[in-house]
């Protein structure tokens, strides 16, 4: 029976990649190790090995296809002795309802992804962002593509402004955040370290102490545990340390929290860590727009910035402001949603399950707000304190775990602000208190979901 | 009650080339001692008013390990950049910051460099292009090696001259800060200040390689080892390395030998060592002694000599003075410097 290549999954995260080129003709003989297709996934362009032998019986998805998602059959590999007559008898395809997904075949053969089916921002986000003025054209931007455009727009207009960090020029970025940075500004100011965190990190502290502007990637925020006595200690503390006189304008960023089946030690959510840190600034946007502005906003403060990213949202698209220079200012909070029945705060990839919550509670009748926080430090206490003024009620969601985490410090301050306007205990829907499992389910279970936030509003809003 | 016996350790030497360094000029000779001496009289002071009271927390003196700084400062250019650890006012005073404000900083005053909220680990000057004053054990290697990518990367020739000592010396981030000063051929000279014990720890209970020089061998740095008594021998050494950084070759290793007097900071005994010890250091090697010898063969008169110290003192008194009547800092500095 002929036998199916189906579409490999070649990262923790990816769910759909381009078929960029076949590298085999329909009727090739094909060994076993053979390099047969190249694929473009949102991070790299890999091939594709032939795990079976035979002849390439039919190409099922053409080159230059994109999103086509994983476990779709790309291609049909006949064994000795079978002809074309025999294509008919392919197994059924694993995944048909994914397969289904796979868009039609893009027009040119895209450079960079460009997924126009992939996971947009919710249908939820109800209000409009009071940074952008009315009537903005906006373009369709996956994360990914909005954090290299606010990183190349600085570096255009400040030469003081650089990216250092592993694998952040010559391979592109790790996860592709980079890409094309050091075509356009070289390798002077894109700059591959070795994978020394604590080394680089304090020669990015050094250098932003002289007024160079640094813009630090760690592969993921979990590699920066080797590197946090530089960026506390020295980035956060030098300027009270120096009576004002020698601060450091830094940003360090990348992907921080839980991508996907990568276990504990590649799963851990430090917003809480930064966020405890005066001399700090932490921000953590959600939507496409917001990483754009507000990591231009990063790159132009004068004090060291904690960017913290979120590796599944990378590949999420949204509209971002077709502005010559869009800044979000670095500090407040938007509210995305309004409703008067209880407020739901949250912040990167927290929001998913908030606004999947909130839609949830609307066909109950429980109209939530909800709130981005978008900044944890400084936290937009006013934002917060004004919305649970009006509901009565707040729901906190964070990936990261409960204990001395930011929804405790948010429960505080609402405590402290709004004591008399609570109809109920504030109420946190967290990551659970254990170390991230690798085990699919449990990986599910360990973190937050839309179902536990519903759970927590109507506890909260005693239905 | 008597001490413990220790191995007798070899005193400082010059490994460089066997003889000696170049002579300085009287000039220079004269700089050089009114510039240690300077050091010196203001750590004895800074000793004695944290015996009064008047400084708190760690105050780690510099005595002894004047000529290091001199002579590496003599060798340097207007630019170059100094940082170092948390035994650094005398690095402080050789580029040239003003005792005042040390000393003031010292005492936790207004007048001091940081306002009062750094204290004696933690005061920098962009004036004079000193980046630190560091509490955590080698973490100015790394910036140091940051400032002199900056150097790099704005195409000037200018120097970092990094500070540390042989406690250090053993922290990983000085090796993957190596790594990438050798790799992106960065200015940096690394002065590893060798005074023979981290804290309590000697170097040979604490060092697999105990030729520091060689220490930047696997990253084809090269390295040398330099008598940190010998002013002369410093300078000589700052020249050549600076040379080498200034000359786009990458970074440069210097082990200065020498000798802390006193504890590792004032709460520290220092029973991990002889009096002898200390006393043979101080007698046969002494940094300042060996200048003023040197003059005084030199034909310079007593007189002269004195008029030094009495200008000397005067710095150091008025510094003390000003550092304990300066008022403390206003309750609102609590709340400024976080942010800019």
């Amino acid at each position: 029976m002929p036998i199916q290549v189906l579409m490999p999954a070649l990262s923790p995260t990816m769910e759909k990649g381009n078929l960029a080129k076949w590298l085999k003709k329909e009727g090739e003989t094909i060994k076993s190790g053979d390099v047969i297709a190249e694929i473009e996934t949102d991070k790299a362009t890999m091939e594709v090995e032939a795990t079976d032998e035979g002849t390439l019986g039919r190409i099922l998805i053409p080159e230059g296809t994109a999103d086509v998602a994983v476990n779709t059959p790309i291609a049909t590999i006949l064994a000795d002795g079978e002809t074309a007559a025999d294509l008919a008898k392919a197994p059924a395809p694993a995944k048909q309802e994914k397969a289904a997904e796979s868009a039609p075949p893009a027009a040119a053969k895209a450079e960079a992804p460009q997924p126009k089916a992939a996971p947009s921002a919710p249908q939820t986000v109800t209000e409009p962002d009071p940074e952008v003025p009315e009537g903005t054209e906006m373009v369709t931007q996956t994360i990914r593509e909005a954090l290299r455009d606010a990183m190349a727009e600085e570096m255009r207009r400040d030469a003081d402004v650089f990216v250092m960090g592993e694998e952040v020029a010559e391979y592109q970025g790790a996860y592709k955040v980079t890409q094309g940075l050091l075509q356009e500004f070289g390798a002077k100011r894109v700059i591959d370290t070795p994978i020394t965190e604590h080394g680089f990190a304090g020669i990015g502290v050094g250098a932003a102490m002289t007024g160079l502007k640094p813009v630090v990637e760690f592969m993921t925020f979990n590699f920066a545990m080797q590197a946090i006595d530089q960026i506390i200690n020295s980035a956060a503390k030098t300027l009270y340390m120096s009576g004002g006189q020698m601060g450091c304008s830094i940003v360090f960023r990348g992907p921080n929290g839980a991508a996907a089946r990568v276990a504990a030690q590649h799963s851990q959510d430090y917003s809480s860590w930064y966020s405890n840190v005066p001399g700090l600034k932490v921000v953590a946007p959600f939507s496409a727009a917001d990483y754009k502005g507000l990591l231009k906003a990063a790159i132009r403060d004068p004090n060291p910035v904690i960017f913290l990213e979120n590796e599944v949202l990378y590949g999420h698209t949204g509209a971002v402001p077709k502005l010559d220079d869009f800044v979000i200012p670095i500090g407040k909070a938007r509210i995305v949603r309004s409703g008067s029945h209880v407020t739901i705060i949250s912040w990167s990839n927290g929001m998913t399950y908030a606004l999947k919550a909130a839609d949830e509670l609307a066909k109950d009748g429980i109209e939530a707000e909800v709130i981005d926080l978008r900044t944890l430090r400084p936290m937009d206490t006013e934002t917060i304190v004004n919305s649970v003024k009006k509901t009565g009620r707040a729901v906190t969601v964070e990936e990261g775990w409960a204990q001395s985490g930011v929804g405790a410090e948010i429960a505080a301050r609402i405590m402290e602000n709004a004591f008399d306007y609570l109809d109920a205990p504030v109420a946190r829907v967290s990551g659970k208190d254990v170390p991230m499992p690798y085990a699919a389910n449990l990986e599910k279970l360990a973190l937050p979901s839309a179902a536990e936030v519903v759970e927590a509003a109507k506890a909260v809003c005693y239905r | 009650m008597a001490a413990p016996k220790k191995a007798a350790a070899s005193t400082p030497q010059d490994k460089t080339n066997g003889g000696s360094p170049p002579e300085f000029t009287r000039e220079q000779e004269l700089k050089a001692l009114r510039d240690m001496l300077l050091i010196r009289r203001f750590e004895e002071k800074a000793g004695q008013l944290y015996g009064m009271g008047a400084i708190g927390g760690f105050c780690h003196l510099y005595i002894g390990q004047e000529a290091v700084v001199v002579g590496m400062q003599m060798a340097l250019k207007l630019g170059d950049q100094v940082i170092t650890g948390y035994r650094d006012h005398g690095h402080m005073l050789a580029t040239g910051m003003e005792a005042k404000g040390v000393m003031a900083e010292l005492t936790g005053r207004r007048g001091g460099y940081s306002k009062g909220k750094g204290g004696s680990m933690h005061m920098f000057s962009k004036e004079k292009h000193f980046y630190g004053g560091h509490g955590i054990v080698g973490a100015q290697v790394s910036l140091g090696t940051g400032l002199a990518f900056a150097n790099h990367y704005r195409g000037n020739d200018n120097v970092s001259v990094t500070y540390f000592g042989d406690g250090a010396a053993n922290q990983g981030q000085v090796y993957e800060s190596f790594n990438m000063a050798e790799l992106w051929k960065l200015p940096v000279i690394y002065v590893i200040e060798n005074n023979r014990y981290a804290m309590g720890t000697s170097v040979s209970r604490a060092s697999a390689q105990q030729d520091f020089s060689k220490r930047g061998a696997s990253f084809n740095i090269p390295g040398k080892q330099v008598d940190g008594m010998d002013v002369r021998a410093v300078k000589a050494a700052g020249d050549e390395a600076a040379a080498w950084c200034r000359a786009g070759k990458g970074p440069y290793i210097l082990e200065m030998q020498t000798y802390r007097y006193r504890g590792h900071s004032m709460s520290d005994p220092a029973k991990y060592r002889t009096r002898e010890e200390v006393e043979k250091v101080r007698h046969d090697q002494d940094p300042i002694e060996q200048v003023r010898n040197r003059l005084l063969a030199a034909k310079v008169s007593e007189q002269d000599l004195k008029a030094i110290d009495a200008e000397v003192r005067d710095i150091v008194n008025a510094s003390a003075d000003f550092a304990q009547h300066d008022p403390e800092p206003d309750a609102a500095e609590l709340w400024t410097d976080i942010y800019r």
